[in-house]
């Protein structure tokens, strides 16, 4: 038996560990791409700043940990894939055979189409190489300007600052990290950004960048604005890697599409992380959540069902983030927006930066939301994963949602304790 | 023998001995707010429940973290954090449904209970025997286990 991997990110990597974990006598080749050893994006922001080395981003730090493993690791990049043959081309033309194929190329960053995107001295952030390139460009003082607030945007706007450059971000939307914070949060963030410092220019786009003025780029906004930059660095969005597998049949719309298995639509080829389309938890709809965990459990899921044959569908990987812009750590889970027909409970305290969000469908937790809160939100996840009923808790959590690690010890745990299967 | 902490919540006064031991110990200082066991008191219910780390086989915490920061102890089971690996990226903190991995604001790492590497200060220092360091399979760490199954999507 070969088992193929295409991609040696966190989805790949965890799927290499537990098909050996499964199998001890199969055969295991991972494709890994780039010039370095399997590495971790998430870290990469920490490698902006200093903290850690290059070395400090790899997923494995063991020396031998793959050779241990007899897990091959074969440098190439995956140019075509023939289901048919079960055959994969590689760049150059080497060709491999599979009896099974993980696809977890992972996504790559993209740039918005406006005029002078691709000069020089404009950079995404999303690779090791581009990371380098960000270090070597930018000095304290130096004048950055980063398109987009998203999620990866705040991530890499607290790297930034920790650099000490001249900072102002422009987000598109009305405010910071639209897709995991509403209204009251995402603007507390934003807040707190301006008072370290950052100029932040929220609800207008960057139409145009030049390198005719006197800075070395110019960046003008929709609104009429032209901002001088040394840099720029584009965190606008990103776009699964499937373009290898045009003609190959594997049906792709956001990301490959997979079903409760992590299968393609085509036999014997599954596909992990951020180039898979999998189920959500909460919403039951298949979607491309390109985050750390949901990488790591496809992984492992993959791996269990390429090994046993489709034996037990997963409900869905729960969305959730954590986020540290500048210090104010901010957390989001599942439903944080709200359900039809669900209540919510809101604490907030502006003037010291806290806030928590719970949102219920009758007496379940399907949502939260937090900012300034760093014990215990785990818990978060527990209760809207297992679906805990929370009973009596519920009228509580509507009067003092901070009490919701109490609630999960006394609903979550206790029930499951008393009920589980012995 | 692996053996585990066994918590009975019915004994405990809410005295909070074992938060002072566990901070002295770890952090170097008497402080209740950096203790990695927690106890909770429910006062309408006159209640305290202890709570930490389970050492949980899925360790979701260890795999979430995305630069090998997490790291099982062969020798009593306990799922550590080497700090000077941990980036702080709190992922950990959100993966683990259990809430028992918490972010320290002071060093930028997280921290979670190692089992003190084998002898639990929480245990020495707890009068009233609520907290115990017991074989593993009499603990009903079992039935946890089995109830954390619920969360794992792997099933394996
Ligand atoms: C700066 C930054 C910060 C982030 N922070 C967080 C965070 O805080 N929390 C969080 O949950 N997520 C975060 N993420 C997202 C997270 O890193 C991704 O969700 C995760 O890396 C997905 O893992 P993956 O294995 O699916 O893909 P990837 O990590 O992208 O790995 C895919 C691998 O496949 C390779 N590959 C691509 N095409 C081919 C091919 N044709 N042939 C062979 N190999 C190929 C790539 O080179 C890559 O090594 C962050 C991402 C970035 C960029
Ligand atoms: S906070 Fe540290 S231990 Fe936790 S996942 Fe991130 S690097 Fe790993």
């Amino acid at each position: 038996m070969h088992y193929v991997i295409i991609g040696a990110g966190p989805a790949g990597v965890n799927a290499a560990e537990h098909l050996r974990k499964y199998n001890s006598l199969a055969q295991i080749t991972m494709l890994v791409a780039e010039d370095v050893p399997p590495y971790s994006r998430m870290a990469l922001p920490y490698f902006l700043v200093g903290n850690v080395k290059a070395e400090g981003t790899y997923l494995r730090k063991n020396e031998g940990h793959f050779e241990g493993l007899n897990i091959t690791l074969k440098h190439g990049r995956a140019s075509a894939v023939d289901p048919v043959s079960k055959a994969i081309t590689l760049l150059g033309g080497e060709v491999i055979n599979y009896d099974k194929l993980l696809v977890a190329s992972g996504a790559t960053a993209t740039r918005p189409p406006i005029p002078g995107i691709d000069l020089k001295n404009i950079f995404n952030c999303w690779s090791l190489a581009d990371s380098h390139k960000i270090v070597e460009s930018t000095q304290p003082g130096s004048k950055v300007i980063l398109m987009g607030a998203g999620f990866i945007g705040c991530i890499i706007l607290e790297a930034l600052a920790a650099r000490g450059v001249d900072l102002t971000v422009i987000e598109m939307e009305n405010r910071m990290v639209s897709r995991m914070t509403n209204e009251v949060m995402g603007t507390m963030i934003k807040d707190w950004c301006v008072n370290k410092g950052i100029k932040v220019l929220t609800s207008t786009k960057v139409s145009r960048i030049d390198d005719d003025g006197d800075s070395p780029l110019t960046v003008s906004t929709e609104d009429g604005q032209k901002l001088p930059a040394d840099v720029v660095i584009c965190a606008t969005g990103v776009r699964s890697n499937t373009a290898f597998l045009e003609g190959s049949g594997i049906e792709v719309d956001m990301g490959i599409v997979v079903d409760d298995f992590m299968q393609s639509s085509v036999a014997d080829v599954f596909a992990a992380g951020d180039v898979a389309q999998g189920r959500d938890l909460s919403t039951g709809d298949y979607y491309v959540q390109a985050i750390q965990p949901t990488a790591v459990e496809h992984g492992k899921l993959a791996a269990n069902n390429m090994v046993f044959g489709k034996r037990t569908p997963h409900p869905g990987n729960l969305n959730m983030n954590v986020l540290d812009t500048v210090g104010l750590i901010s957390t989001s889970f599942g439903m944080w927006m709200g359900v039809d027909g669900g209540e919510e409970a809101e604490m907030s305290d502006i003037g010291n930066f806290k806030y928590l969000n719970l949102q219920f469908k009758d007496d379940v937790l399907v949502g939260a939301s937090s900012l300034g809160m760093t014990q215990h939100v785990g818990v978060m996840r527990g209760l809207i994963q297992t679906g805990a009923h929370l009973g009596d808790w519920k009228a509580k959590l509507m009067a003092e949602p901070n009490r919701i690690s109490e609630a999960y010890l006394a609903s979550a745990q206790a029930q499951h304790v008393a009920t589980a299967p012995v | 023998m692996q053996k585990s902490l066994h918590i009975d919540p019915a004994k405990c006064t809410g005295c909070l001995q074992c938060e002072s031991a566990c901070s002295l110990v770890n952090e170097g200082t008497v402080n209740p707010a950096k203790s990695r066991i927690k106890v909770f008191s429910f006062h309408d219910e006159g209640r305290f429940v202890p709570y930490t780390c389970t050492q949980c086989d899925e360790a979701w915490c260890m795999q979430a973290c995305p630069v090998d920061a997490i790291v099982l102890n062969p020798v009593n089971g306990s799922k550590d954090v080497l700090s000077d690996v941990c980036v702080g990226c709190k992922v950990c903190t959100i993966a683990c449904p259990f809430g028992t991995i918490n972010y320290n604001t002071s060093t930028g790492k997280v921290v979670k209970c190692d089992l003190c590497g084998g002898d639990p200060e929480c245990v020495s220092a707890c009068p009233t025997q609520a907290i115990t360091y017991v074989d593993a399979n009499a603990t009903g760490l079992d039935k946890m286990r089995a109830w954390a199954m619920k969360t794992d999507n792997a099933g394996a």
